[in-house]
């Protein structure tokens, strides 16, 4: 299923069809839990879309559709106190760590109830009850925050181990290098993922990394890595799981490359169809992990759906009621 | 009190909570095995042993992020800048993650973390190796600076950064860092946002801090000599400042003077100048005089490096400018 240390070779299955690959553990999800997971993601992004574009969401909002599968897996195998450092784009591994979902939204929409009461917003997700140690603003910025807390687990022994994930772009910020190199030479236990979707922003990976085989480059810090099919949810969790027995067993980092794609643009105002072609398009939306299982699962994916769609709609109307964030001139100065 | 130097009283403050603190590790370049560039951390790694004492990579920003990572995971960082002018390698880590944390979570995450670093001149170390960048990290919020002129004010305000449960900037001289001094045995706290008189006068306030107050306390004698009584206050804190201490003094003299070795533009004088005519106008007899670096990098030459840096006479003649019309 997947490969460690420098090959490059695609993922050996095709990115299609059943997703059940190898041999199910006592603690994988189920199908229907796994699509519970990405479907809550779809339907709390398009909600979002429309806030934007009613107004009652500011600022930007990076899309994922198309990526469900890859926070789905790869949060179902970390436990809660698990440490996780996420990108922009990071609402789905937010979720699928068990932070809870109103105050995930009352903080995208800027509200008191917030997770950071409306001081964060999106791009700057805490909750240290989940283990989650921020999403960030900054490419590649919280691959030294989730290292260190690594760092931390392993001092103290406690067993943890801390994810952070990043897009193939991160791969060329030197943080990120100085990091994977540290964590090699630590031992740390420490999941890189990178979720390449094939485009940074509107660039592509061969107009931007001089080797686009990035297993290859990563590996050569002696850091275990791997390919996996991100839209394939149990791949990813089965490749995640392996890493997580690594990293507890103090055997180290493991880079993991999940080939996904996005099939939406990267935020609110972009298209996503001025630098990549329909047809490019149109065959990952083939593959789209959410409709995949929604088929597979047939009246019971449809009744999910309709079900999520309801719950969501309702915690969006509770947050929209909730209080708006009120200023406390207490946090000036680190006085608190 | 036992005779120490300023890097003997930084490694005692080390050693008094690496004791207290189970949380508490270093972490650094040529800390751990070597003992540290300025011997701060000489026999740590012997006593604590390899998980509390670490060395990295020359990696700024990804050991000053791990710093940060390992504060949210619980445990209380101490990271070692050789030079604060390395800390440019690491501004991303610094500025958008360590000092935004608290501020950006509403105020539900702590950043326990002390950064140690050294800066200033006066040594030929040139333009890279001689900066005094405390103005970089206060214009940020989030972090707070400390820059101690003793060994005994080392120990105390080093031993609060590492007890703060906010980001700290722990700034040491190179020019200080063997000089001698009186330390007080066993726990020494000195709390961040106190200034101290280390010299009464009517004339004059000189605020100062760092190297610095050496040099002021030198002119100031040459100043009393001339019959100019300047009262020269240690800020030893930068954020937090002393406001009570600063408006005591401003309140007696009338006359200010600030007197740093960084850059004069944008830099703490400017904008303690502009704080206290904000909050203290009609206490002011005169403009309020800084002596600063000027605005060019750091030269080589002793020659040419007096010609930037403060230095002696010109503090002197910035006292005689700020007394003005009065002599
Ligand atoms: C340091 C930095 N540079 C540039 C940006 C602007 N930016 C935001 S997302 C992005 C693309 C990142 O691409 P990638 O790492 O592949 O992740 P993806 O967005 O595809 O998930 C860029 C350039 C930024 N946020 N931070």
């Amino acid at each position: 299923m997947s490969r460690v240390n420098g090959e490059n070779a695609p993922p050996e299955q095709p990115i299609q069809g059943q997703p059940i690959q190898g041999q199910p553990t006592p603690d994988q999800p189920t199908a229907e839990q796994f699509f519970r997971t990405m479907v809550t993601m779809e339907i709390v992004e398009k909600s979002l879309t429309r806030l934007s574009q009613s107004g009652d969401l500011r600022g930007s909002l990076h899309l994922a559709q198309g990526q469900e599968a890859v926070p789905a897996g790869a949060c179902a195998a970390l436990n809660k106190d698990d440490y996780l450092t996420a990108t922009y784009r990071g609402h789905g591994y937010v979720l699928a760590k068990g932070c809870d979902l109103e105050a995930v939204l009352a903080e995208v929409l800027g509200r008191s109830t917030g997770l950071c009461h409306g001081y964060g917003g999106k791009m700057h997700l805490f909750d240290a009850s989940h283990g989650l140690l921020g999403t960030n603003g900054i490419v590649a910025g919280g691959i030294g925050t989730a290292a260190g807390a690594a760092l931390a687990a392993k001092i103290d022994g406690n067993g943890r181990v801390a994810l952070t994930v990043f897009g193939d772009g991160a791969i060329n910020q030197g943080h990120a290098h100085e990091c994977f190199n540290m964590a090699a030479l630590y031992k740390l236990p420490a999941i890189f993922l990178c979720e390449n979707n094939l485009y940074a922003e509107m660039t592509p990976l061969d107009r931007s990394h001089g080797n686009t085989n990035l297993t290859e480059r990563i590996g050569s810090y002696g850091i275990a890595t791997t390919q996996v099919d991100g839209n394939d949810p149990v791949a990813v969790f089965q490749t995640m799981t392996e890493a997580v027995a690594r990293a507890r067993k103090g055997e180290g980092p493991t880079f993991i490359e999940a080939h996904t794609y996005r099939t939406i643009g990267h935020y609110q105002a972009d298209p996503g169809t001025a630098y990549r072609t329909q047809e490019e398009i149109d065959e990952w939306r083939s593959k789209n992990p959410v409709a995949r299982y929604q088929a597979m699962l047939g009246d019971k994916g449809d009744a999910i759906r309709a079900e999520v769609e309801e719950h969501v709609e309702s915690i969006i109307k509770k947050v929209l009621s909730s209080p708006l964030p009120t200023w406390d001139s207490a946090l000036v100065g680190g006085a608190k | 009190m036992s005779e120490m130097t300023f890097v003997q009283a930084c490694n005692a403050a080390l050693r008094q909570e690496l004791d207290r603190d189970p949380n508490v590790f270093l972490m650094g370049e040529d800390i751990a095995h070597y003992g540290g560039m300025f011997r701060v951390t000489e026999g740590l790694l012997e006593t604590y042993g390899e998980n509390r004492v670490i060395d990295t990579p020359i990696s700024e920003s990804g050991f000053i992020g791990m710093a940060l990572g390992a504060a949210l995971a619980g445990k209380r960082p101490v990271a070692e800048l050789m030079f604060i002018d390395f800390s440019l390698v690491a501004m991303d880590q610094i500025h958008n993650q360590i000092a935004k944390t608290f501020g950006m979570s509403g105020g539900t995450v702590h950043v326990p973390l002390t950064i140690i670093t050294q800066g200033g001149g006066y040594k030929g170390a040139a333009a890279q190796h001689s900066q005094m960048l405390e103005a970089l990290f206060l214009h940020v919020p989030g972090v707070k600076v400390v820059a101690p002129s003793n060994p005994a004010d080392a120990k105390g305000l080093l031993a609060s950064a590492i007890r703060d449960n906010h980001p700290v900037l722990f700034l040491e001289h190179k020019q200080l860092l063997p000089v001698k001094g009186e330390v007080p045995d066993g726990e020494h706290l000195v709390p961040l946002g106190k200034a101290n008189v280390v010299r009464p006068g009517k004339d004059l306030s000189l605020f100062t801090y760092s190297f610095s107050v050496h040099m002021a306390m030198e002119a100031a004698d040459l100043a009393a000599k001339e019959g100019i009584e300047v009262e020269v206050i240690d800020l030893r804190s930068l954020d937090p400042l002393d406001w009570e201490t600063i408006e005591k003094s401003v309140k007696k003299t009338h006359r200010v003077l600030i007197a740093h070795e960084a850059h004069a533009r944008c830099g703490v004088g400017v904008d303690l100048a502009a704080q206290i005519q904000k909050r203290l106008f009609d206490e002011l007899d005169a403009p309020i005089e800084i002596c600063a670096a000027l605005d060019f990098p750091i030269p080589f030459a002793k020659v040419l490096e007096d010609e930037v840096l403060p230095t002696v006479p010109k503090i002197l003649s910035a006292i005689k400018e700020a007394v003005g019309g009065r002599w």
